[in-house]
């Protein structure tokens, strides 16, 4: 796999403040790459300086084998959806596609050809002459992504584009964003706080905080295994428990629960007498239903009815409280009523140990 | 009472001071340069359009009607001095607007008031100092004989280069601030987008910054020239009475030569200008809107 981008030893710093602090990773060429983070986690600046709006403090940017960090941005074939989508207001949907053709200095015709290629690919076909401001939020959009393709760049930058977006026309435009990075070929930079987008879109995420990568992996991966407390709070939901660390080896770790139970869970890193938390997703448990594991019998405490799912409040008799996730599809649509005593079950294989 | 008395009454005030100041004493000048001069000064009430004439033409020694160039050249002056002023004011303005406008908020407010501190002292003083800069031997010329530029210069003050140079020092902070206000509403992502999509700086600045701030440079350029149209400080010190604009000349009509009907017709003329300018302005904008949409 040929590399588009390489990032090494990338730091920023503004004034005293240090943005990114010396990261350093690869985006393979045709891939879904997202750089994933709470607000000021370093993931616009990281974008903008791939885009050659911010200059590196210190490390190299290389696109395709070549130096990058020094060439001004209209020197570099990358382009960028910028998150207000930045269109020329004064121009028309043509001439604002045509904009960096243009300036890359093709002919007329072969710029109408293009043109009218990009407005097919988002299908917009009909609104060549329209201006911007007569457009709606989702058209903009797609008129943002035509005018950074059109170039046919290298990598195509995404600075939360869909951030803008009501909520169904954000998931309708996911699918939208992917199936065009796939007809493309054509390595997509996305950047989100928003863990639910970068999960659905991607082929890698990296997740930043602090100007420091967290976890770089499949969104699989990222979701079932992350490497520290932050990445498994910030991706999806979980319950954290303080745990002590009794046994550790290479097959499994040993742990002292404040459920009342000692259990043996999948090896991680973290050592004896170590401070630790386990991790457990709320829809790994179950609810009055035998499982090969853990049976804990507690309470209902709360319960949310969310439609398609149930969330619950459990206390147990330990007196911890656990969050359970349940669908409520064919099989399995009880609800539990406030304080009924129910059984939960879980599996020690999906518990997460992870060190502070 | 109703909503229209009310509002009758809420726009009286209003149209009490356009009336008595505007309205009045331009229907005052327009029916004095219909009526016939009085060589004692004043004017005479006779209806007589000789006022007009005049501006074109002159009685010879047999009283033959014959064309004279001598005021059309005052008037082709002025409106070249005035062109010329708002052009070289938009030429320096844009850049010192955009200089402004990409400093740091704190830097800003200090760099606009020293821009518009030149307005809190007389006029006649800041174009006076002009004339010390200019004079023979005056500072500019001094300060060139010092590092040897020169040896001996004609004369650096009445001419029309001393009266532009004049003029663009007095307006050009009408200029400046309104194109600082457009620059200022400027997306400044839309420059970075240029910039992404391969422009060069000098690209940028002619296909976005400056069509997206053409309404700032259009107020900038009619809030300088108009003005200048009627200037009259300028010319008299530093132009120093050799080269008149029409501005002087009116106002000679009125002192010196005591010719009010000529006076009177000159500053119809001069208003005629200015308003052909501003319609021009105008179908223009209307023309732009209407492409925009």
């Amino acid at each position: 796999m040929t590399k588009a981008v390489q990032i090494k030893g990338v730091s920023k710093k503004y004034g005293s403040y240090q943005a990114i602090k010396k990261v350093s990773f690869d985006i393979h060429d045709n891939e879904f790459f997202t750089l994933l983070g709470p607000s000021g986690c370093g993931k616009t600046t990281l974008l903008r300086m791939i885009a050659g709006f911010e200059t590196p403090t210190t490390g190299n940017i290389i696109l395709h084998g070549q130096n990058i960090e020094n060439l001004p941005a209209n020197k570099r074939r990358v382009n960028t959806v910028f998150q207000n989508y930045a269109l020329f207001p004064h121009m028309n949907l043509e001439e604002n596609i045509g904009f960096g053709l243009e300036m890359l200095g093709w002919k007329k015709d072969k710029r109408e050809c293009r043109v009218n290629e990009m407005l097919k690919l988002v299908h917009m076909e009909q609104f060549a002459k329209r201006f911007p401001s007569e457009l709606s939020g989702g058209q903009q959009q797609r008129i943002a992504l035509a005018r950074a393709l059109a170039p046919e760049p290298e990598v195509l930058l995404l600075d939360e584009p869909l951030s803008a977006l009501d909520l169904k026309l954000r998931q309708a435009m996911r699918e939208e964003l992917q199936d065009l990075q796939r007809q493309t070929g054509i390595t997509f930079i996305f950047v989100t706080h928003d863990q639910e987008e970068a999960l659905a879109m991607s082929d890698r995420i990296c997740v930043l905080a602090h100007g420091e990568i967290q976890h770089l992996d499949s969104p699989i991966n990222i979701y079932e295994n992350p490497t520290n407390r932050f990445v498994a709070d910030f991706i999806g939901d979980t319950n954290f428990l303080d745990v002590n660390v009794t046994g550790s080896n290479v097959h499994a770790t040993s742990i002292e629960t404040p459920l009342g139970i000692n259990i043996d869970v999948p090896a991680s890193g973290v050592k004896v007498g170590q401070d630790a938390v386990m991790s457990l997703r709320p829809e790994k448990i179950s609810i009055n239903k035998s499982v090969d594991g853990v049976s804990l019998p507690g309470r209902v405490m709360h319960r949310t009815y969310m439609g398609g799912y149930t969330h619950y409040t459990i206390q147990l008799s330990s007196g911890a409280d656990l969050r359970v996730s349940m669908r409520n599809n064919i099989s399995n649509n009880i609800n539990y009523d406030l304080n009924e005593a129910v059984t939960l079950g879980f599996s020690p294989a999906s518990v997460r140990v992870l060190g502070e | 009472m109703s909503k229209l008395t009310m509002r009758f009454w809420g726009v009286l005030p209003a149209y009490t001071v356009m009336i008595l100041l505007m309205i009045i004493p331009l229907g005052i000048i327009f029916y004095v340069s219909l009526m016939t001069s009085d060589p004692y000064g004043g004017y005479k009430p006779l209806f007589s359009l000789e006022s007009y004439t005049q501006i074109l033409y002159n009685y010879d020694w047999d009283n033959n009607l014959e064309l004279n160039f001598q005021y059309l050249l005052i008037i082709g002056r002025t409106i070249l001095l005035s062109l010329s002023t708002a052009i070289l004011c938009l030429l320096i303005g844009f850049p010192v607007a955009y200089y402004i406008s990409r400093q740091r908020k704190e830097v800003k407010p200090v760099l606009l008031y020293l821009v518009t501190l030149p307005f809190w002292v007389s006029m006649v003083v800041r174009v006076y100092a002009w004339v010390l800069i200019l004079s023979n031997d005056g500072v500019l010329e001094s300060g060139l004989r010092l590092f040897g530029f020169v040896d001996d210069i004609d004369s650096l003050l009445y001419n029309n280069g001393a009266m532009l140079t004049g003029m663009i020092y007095s307006y050009i902070p009408l200029m400046i601030l309104p194109i600082y206000a457009s620059i200022e509403k400027l997306d400044p992502r839309l420059l970075e987008a240029a910039g992404d999509l391969y422009s060069t700086r000098i690209q940028t600045l002619y296909r976005v910054i400056i069509p997206l701030c053409k309404a700032g440079i259009v107020s900038g350029f009619i809030l300088v020239f108009v003005p200048c149209l009627g200037t009259v400080l300028e010319p008299i010190l530093l132009g120093g009475g050799k080269t008149m604009m029409m501005g002087n000349l009116i106002q000679n009509q009125f002192g010196v030569s005591r010719n009010w009907s000529f006076g009177a017709s000159l500053t119809i003329l001069l208003l005629c200008i200015v308003l052909i300018f501003l319609f021009l302005q105008a179908r223009r904008a209307a023309k732009l809107n209407q492409g925009a949409n």
